[in-house]
C-alpha cells in the first residue's frame, strides 16, 4: 500500500528587503457535486442551459417554498469524505449564512457551520520533484452554490443567471499545511483527481465546477515550526483570503503577489489587515474587496425549515464498500503488478480513462512495454491531434496487438511505429494490416543474404574501408536494413554482414 | 442586556431593512426586550437535555435524484421589475 515514508517539500522562502519569509497557506476548495438534481429542488444542474430554464421556485427564493434535500447530494459528500479518508458525520445540520447579492434570492445561502457532514481526514499530495506532503483536511461541507451575474451585456445593468443558485457544492477546508504556489496547485490537482476518480465532482475549473478561496499569510522561518508544535496560530502571521481562484495558473501567480504585497507591509513596519481580496488576472494584483467587508456579519442560525441530517452507519459502509479503486492505490498496483517507474505510474494514473485504457493494453503483456507504448507512442500521437482518451481512434485491443506482433518477433520495431500510424489514421486489425501489406519482418536468412551481396556488390569502396576499419559494417546493416524496406531482422543482418565481409 | 441605536442600526442595515434614524431608539428598546426574554429563559436549568429540533419524531425527509421542476422561464421571471433575454436585470453590482 502507499509508502508514507516521504521527504517533505522545502517551504518556499522569499528573500524580502530586510529578512527571508515563509508561506503558510490553506484552502476553502468549492466542488460543484455531480449530481442531475440541486442539493433542494428538482431543478436539473445541467451547465449551460438557457438562463433561468434550471430554476425550481425555492431556488428562486419563492416566500413559501421548502427545501427537500437531494439524497445522492449526500452520498456523494460522504463518498467524497470516505476518499479523504475522513470522518463522516453520523449526525449533521444545515444553517443560513445571511448576506444579500443579487444571485442569491433568498437572502441566505443554505450551509453547514456548527455540524459538518464530513470531519477530519487527508491527502496525501507529491510534488514533481519526489518528495511529498501529507494535507489535512479539517472538515467538507454541504452547502447552496449562488447564481451568476453578467455584467457585460449592458451599460447599466447586471444580468442574473440562477440556473446555478441551489447546485450542491461540497465546500473542502485544508488546514494550513500547504508552503508555497506550487504545491497549492499540487494539492488542488489531487484532489480533482481524487473526485473525478470518485465520480463526484467533475473537476471542471473552466466551467467553475471547482473554485478556491486561498488563504495567504507569510511568517519568518522557524516560526511556522512553533505553530506545528503547538497548533497555536499566534505564530503565524494574519491572513488574506483571495476569492474565487478558477485556473491553477492564477492560483499560483496571485499567491505570489499576495505574500510579496505582504512582505512589503511588513517590512514597512505595516500590519497586515485580516481582509477578502479579489485577484486581477489582466493587472497580476489582488484587491481588497471592501464590499464584502461590512456584510462579513453573516449572523449564521441553524436553518428552521430543515430537521438535521441524520444517516446510518450501515450505508457509509455501503457507500465504502462501493468506491472504486482511487489513484494512490492504483498507482502503487500499477508499480508492483507491472512493474512501471513511479513517474509513468503517476501519468498513467492521472486520469481513471487513461489508467483503465493502459490496463487493459497490459493485461497478459508486459507492463512496461505496454505502458511505454500507451505513454510515448499513444499519448504523444493524441496530443498532437488535441485528443483526449474517450474519442482515440486506436482500442486497447489493437494497440496490444501492434505490441503482440513485435513481441513474437513478426515486425521489427521501426515498422511497429508505422503500423501503429496506419491503425492510428485508416483503422483495422494490425496482424492482417502486416499480413496484407507484407510488412513482416524478413527472417529469412537467404533473402537477406542476397541483399547484402547486392550492396557489398554495388560498393567496393566501402568494402575496403570496413575492411580497414571494422566499425563501418554499422553503415552494411544500415543499406540493408533500408533496401528491404526495414523489414530486414537487425540481428540476423549484422551477423551476415560480418561474415561476409570477414570481420 | 441592553441594544443600543447604533447596534439597532446595524442590524437594520445588515438586514436591508429601512429605519429612519428617530425610530432607532424605539426599535433598540424593543430588540433589548426580547434579549431580556431569551435572557429569562437562559435561565432555566438544561444540564444533560438534547437541544429539540423537532415537535413530533421524524427524520429529515430526502428527495431522489431525478430532474423534476424548473423548463418554466417565464414563470421565475414573471415578478421581476426588468428581465431581459432570459436573464433578471438589476442595477450594476461589480466588485
Amino acid at each position: 500500500m502507499l509508502d508514507k515514508t516521504f521527504e517533505t517539500p522545502k517551504p518556499k522562502v522569499i528573500a524580502g528587503a530586510k529578512h527571508d519569509w515563509e508561506l503558510v497557506i490553506g484552502l476553502e476548495v468549492h466542488a460543484q457535486v455531480t449530481s442531475k438534481a440541486k442539493l433542494f429542488s428538482g431543478a436539473s444542474t445541467q451547465f449551460g442551459a438557457e438562463p433561468n430554464s434550471n430554476v425550481a421556485f425555492v431556488d428562486a427564493g419563492m416566500p413559501g417554498m421548502l427545501p427537500v434535500i437531494n439524497e445522492e447530494c449526500v452520498a456523494q459528500a460522504v463518498r467524497t469524505g470516505l476518499g479523504l479518508k475522513a470522518q463522516i458525520n453520523t449526525f449533521s445540520a444545515f444553517d443560513r449564512k445571511n448576506y444579500f447579492y443579487p444571485d442569491l434570492p433568498q437572502g441566505y445561502q443554505i450551509s453547514q457551520l456548527y455540524h459538518p457532514i464530513v470531519g477530519e481526514g487527508e491527502v496525501f499530495v507529491e510534488l514533481g520533484d519526489g518528495t511529498a506532503r501529507l494535507v489535512r483536511i479539517e472538515r467538507i461541507h454541504l452547502e447552496q452554490d449562488a447564481g451568476k451575474s453578467v455584467h457585460d451585456m449592458d451599460p447599466n445593468n447586471s444580468f442574473v443567471d440562477l440556473n446555478r443558485t441551489g447546485v450542491a457544492l461540497m465546500e473542502i477546508v485544508s488546514r494550513p499545511d500547504i508552503r508555497g504556489p506550487e504545491e497549492a496547485a499540487a494539492y488542488v490537482t489531487k484532489l480533482r483527481q481524487i473526485m473525478q476518480y470518485l465520480g463526484t465532482c467533475d473537476g471542471n475549473m473552466q466551467n467553475g465546477s471547482l473554485r478556491a478561496d486561498v488563504n495567504v499569510s507569510v511568517c519568518r522561518p522557524g516560526d511556522y515550526e512553533k505553530y506545528q508544535a503547538t497548533q497555536d496560530f499566534s505564530h503565524l502571521g494574519t491572513r488574506c483570503e483571495i476569492k474565487n481562484m478558477n485556473s491553477m495558473r492564477f492560483m499560483q501567480a496571485a499567491i505570489d503577489f499576495e505574500a510579496h504585497r505582504q512582505i512589503a507591509i511588513l517590512e514597512d513596519g505595516g500590519e497586515v489587515t485580516q481582509e477578502t481580496r479579489l485577484y486581477d488576472a489582466d493587472k497580476n494584483e489582488t484587491r481588497s474587496m471592501r464590499s464584502k467587508e461590512e456584510a462579513h456579519d453573516y449572523r449564521y442560525f441553524p436553518c428552521p425549515d430543515l430537521l438535521p441530517l441524520e444517516i446510518e452507519q450501515e450505508w457509509i459502509n455501503d457507500l465504502a464498500a462501493q468506491l472504486p479503486e482511487l489513484p494512490d492505490a492504483k498507482k502503487y498496483r500499477f508499480i508492483n503488478e507491472f512493474g512501471l517507474s513511479n513517474y509513468d505510474a503517476n501519468v498513467l494514473t492521472a486520469e481513471t480513462q487513461n489508467a483503465s485504457y493502459f490496463e487493459k493494453v497490459a493485461q497478459g503483456r508486459d507492463g512496461k512495454v505496454a505502458a511505454n507504448w500507451v505513454i510515448n507512442e499513444l499519448f504523444g500521437r493524441m496530443k498532437k491531434d488535441d485528443v483526449t482518451i474517450a474519442n482515440c481512434p486506436v482500442t486497447p485491443d489493437q494497440l496490444g496487438g501492434v505490441i503482440d506482433l513485435i513481441a513474437s518477433g513478426e515486425i521489427s520495431g521501426k515498422i511497429a511505429k508505422d503500423l501503429f500510424e496506419i491503425v492510428y489514421t485508416e483503422g483495422g486489425n494490425p496482424a492482417e494490416i502486416v499480413e496484407s501489406r507484407g510488412m513482416k519482418q524478413v527472417t529469412d536468412t537467404g533473402a537477406i543474404e542476397a541483399a547484402v551481396d547486392q550492396i557489398i556488390a554495388d560498393n567496393p569502396a566501402q568494402v575496403e574501408k570496413a575492411k580497414q576499419n571494422p566499425k563501418l559494417a554499422g553503415w552494411f546493416v544500415g543499406q540493408v536494413i533500408k533496401a528491404t524496406g526495414g523489414k530486414a531482422n537487425p540481428q540476423v543482418v549484422n551477423q551476415i554482414v560480418a561474415a561476409k565481409l570477414a570481420l | 442586556m441592553s441594544i443600543d441605536t447604533k447596534t439597532a442600526g446595524r442590524v437594520a442595515k445588515l438586514a436591508r431593512i429601512k429605519v429612519e434614524e428617530a425610530d432607532l431608539p424605539a426599535l433598540a428598546q424593543e430588540f433589548t426586550n426580547i434579549l431580556g426574554f431569551i435572557e429569562q429563559l437562559n435561565e432555566v436549568d438544561v444540564e444533560g437535555v438534547e437541544p429539540m429540533t423537532s415537535v413530533t419524531p421524524q427524520r429529515l425527509y430526502c428527495r431522489n435524484d431525478a430532474v423534476t421542476d424548473g423548463d418554466q422561464q417565464a414563470a421565475v421571471l414573471a415578478n421581476a421589475p426588468d428581465a431581459r433575454e432570459g436573464f433578471f436585470a438589476v442595477p450594476m453590482v461589480v466588485e
